[in-house]
């Protein structure tokens, strides 16, 4: 069954076309990664399934419902939930106020407590908890945002980088994260430029070249695809 | 503090400074000390308290607005007009029996409110953000001004109320609490200082349970990043605007309780300087603390009238110094950077002791 459905999704940026007619099938229960060189229009696909931006055309279709002419914070109600590229946690707060923030729409007191204090343990930020957020290491931050994220328990979890910047240890305890996330039933959807990460989870992966799917397969067809290797080399040599 | 009932362990958390024994304690005895004050002084004093203690409320409506939910709202001055117009009008209208007056301060504060939510829906709905918000409530406020200013001619009235142009209107009764042994009326002494008090307690206090509830942690986290409130699922805009028309109706009690002190309201309190002084004593004072934004603008108000003693023009001088020095050494205000500063020293000493 299909849980999202992108179905001919363009969007402008000016005279820039971001994304050209883009139809993108998520089958529910997956681990799909999104490829694609710098400016492909990845992280702003993510931003039109969200809601943050709006197609010129087409439809996004969620767990069967047209969701295109939601508001965003209505599309998390839904089930979507988001770590965007840029890390964006609450700076001026403690750590554990923003898991609070992130889990008391759902969650109320000692329930709210211990679902902070598991959420602490998990992100093995236990220590930290009390100090601000802006004071985090770049990793940090990045997992805090992950947990802050995953917290909602979506259906639908949208990673946008999620390792950049983290060590090859790092980078794999993220893999087997998303991994256990998604055999409790996570459907995933990652922007990665990272092929060692993509090879640990990616069970489909799609690529985006100038705002256009160009190619989908798995790891091993696209990895092969000699056109696939050719766009990474154009930009290489760019 | 955990016997307590849920919400009335709110009154400390992470958005408020001061908690545990030694805040409270300390917060008791000032209480004490401002209930006592009156007995020992005199009736024009204890008057001119109550009028330091009437623009708290405007302070504190800036700080919700500014100081917790990130919006450099220039508007509140015309909540503040709106308000005290209001209940010069109705009060003048109706008159003060059966306790008229005290139905007149909650009307004229509903008023301001609903005209915040009709601005206020316009602009957050209209994706009117950042410094654009502080330029469109200038924009109303000084509008306002503009229109009060020129409504001198006898045809500008409601019902028995003039509102006499730049003269502005005077005469409405003060606030009087009907009593079996007649009236009680709150002139600017004792009688006003104990209401206006008992008020003052009340919004401190809840505001500090509103702050450090789950609303109050949604509007920090839309000062701190909005696009994460809203993909942790808040509706941004709709907390934004609820702010809003919270920080207008407390500016708008500013309002009713200073027509009702002096007894009159100008089109003045609604201009330039009007706008910018509350700036002023909650940038100084600490803007996204309650407390702080309470010490520092009774200490700048103080502080400024004792100056104008020696000439107004000195007293304007000081305030800009103020913020200029606010702004160099501690930019978050200086009374907040004090009380940080004492709160990290009790906590080493009484870490020293164990
Ligand atoms: N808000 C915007 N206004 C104008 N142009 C934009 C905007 N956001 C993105 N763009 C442009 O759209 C194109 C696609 O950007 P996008 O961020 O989606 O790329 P990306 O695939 O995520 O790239 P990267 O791998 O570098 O993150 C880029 O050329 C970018 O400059
Ligand atoms: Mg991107």
């Amino acid at each position: 069954m299909a849980l999202l459905e992108l179905r001919g999704l363009n969007k402008h940026f000016g005279g820039l076309h971001v994304t050209n007619s883009v139809d993108l099938v998520l089958e529910a229960g997956e681990i799909h990664c999104l490829i694609g060189p710098n400016g492909a229009g990845k992280s702003t696909l993510f931003r039109l399934i969200l809601g943050e931006h709006h197609p010129g055309s087409g439809d996004i279709l969620f767990a069967g419902e047209n969701i295109t002419a939601l508001k965003p914070f209505a599309r998390i109600h839904r089930g979507l939930s988001v770590k965007f590229q840029v890390p964006g946690v609450f700076k001026g707060l403690s750590v554990r106020q923003n898991l609070e923030i992130a889990l008391q729409r759902t969650h109320r007191s000692v329930e709210l407590a211990r679902g902070i204090d598991r959420l602490l343990t998990f992100l093995n930020l236990e220590a930290e908890q009390m100090q601000t957020a802006g004071n985090l290491s770049h990793g940090q931050k990045q997992w805090l945002e992950i947990g802050m994220a995953i917290s909602l328990k979506p259906q639908l979890l949208l990673l946008d980088e999620p390792t950049a910047g983290m060590s090859p240890e790092e980078t794999h305890q993220t893999g087997e994260m998303v991994q256990r996330l998604n055999a409790d039933g996570m459907t995933v959807l990652a922007i990665e430029h990272d092929m060692a990460f993509v090879r640990q989870v990616a069970q489909r992966v799609t690529v985006l070249h100038l705002g256009q799917v160009f190619a989908q397969g798995s790891i091993d067809e696209i990895v092969a695809d000699e056109r696939v290797a050719a766009i990474y080399l154009g930009q290489a040599h760019a | 503090m955990n016997g307590l009932p849920g919400f009335l362990r709110r009154l400390e958390g992470p958005q408020t400074v001061g908690r545990g024994p030694a805040f409270w304690i300390t917060f008791a005895i000032v209480f004490a000390i401002a209930c006592a004050y009156p007995l020992f002084s005199d009736g024009y004093t204890v008057g001119n308290t109550v009028y330091f203690f009437v623009w708290v409320f405007i302070a504190l409506s800036l700080c919700v607005i500014w100081g917790y939910g990130g919006s450099l709202s220039f508007g509140q001055t015309a909540f503040f007009g709106i308000a005290g117009y209001s209940y010069g009008i109705l009060t003048l209208n109706f008159g003060s029996a059966y306790g008229f007056t005290l139905a007149a301060l909650v009307l004229a504060v509903v008023i301001a409110a609903l005209f915040a939510l009709l601005l206020g829906y316009f602009m957050f709905f209209g994706r009117i953000a950042g410094v654009f918000l502080g330029i469109v409530t200038l924009a109303v406020t000084l509008m306002l001004e503009r229109f009060m200013a020129q409504t001198a001619g006898p045809e500008w009235r409601i019902g028995a109320a003039r509102l006499n142009g730049f003269n502005g209107m005077s005469a409405m009764p003060p606030l009087t609490i009907p009593w079996s042994g007649g009236d009680i009326v709150l002139l600017a002494d004792i009688g006003l200082y104990y209401a206006v008090l008992g008020l003052l307690l009340l919004v401190y206090l809840g505001l500090r349970i509103l702050m450090n509830s789950s609303f109050g942690n949604v509007i920090v986290a839309i000062r701190e990043n909005p696009e994460r409130a809203e993909m942790l699922g808040y509706d941004v805009r709709k907390y934004q605007l609820i702010t809003f028309v919270i920080g207008a109706a407390l500016a708008g009690i500013s309002g009713v309780l200073y027509t009702a002190w002096g007894q009159y309201i100008t089109p003045s309190s609604m201009g330039m300087t009007a706008a910018a002084l509350p700036l002023i004593w909650v940038a100084v004072g600490g803007r996204s603390d309650l407390t702080s934004t309470v010490i520092g603008t009774l200490v700048v108000l103080a502080a400024f009238q004792a100056l104008t003693i020696y000439g107004s023009q000195y007293a304007l001088v000081f305030m800009g110094v103020l913020l200029v020095l606010t702004v160099l050494i501690a930019p978050n205000g200086l009374v907040l950077g004090a009380m940080n500063l004492i709160s990290r020293l009790v906590a080493r000493r009484s870490k020293g002791d164990v």
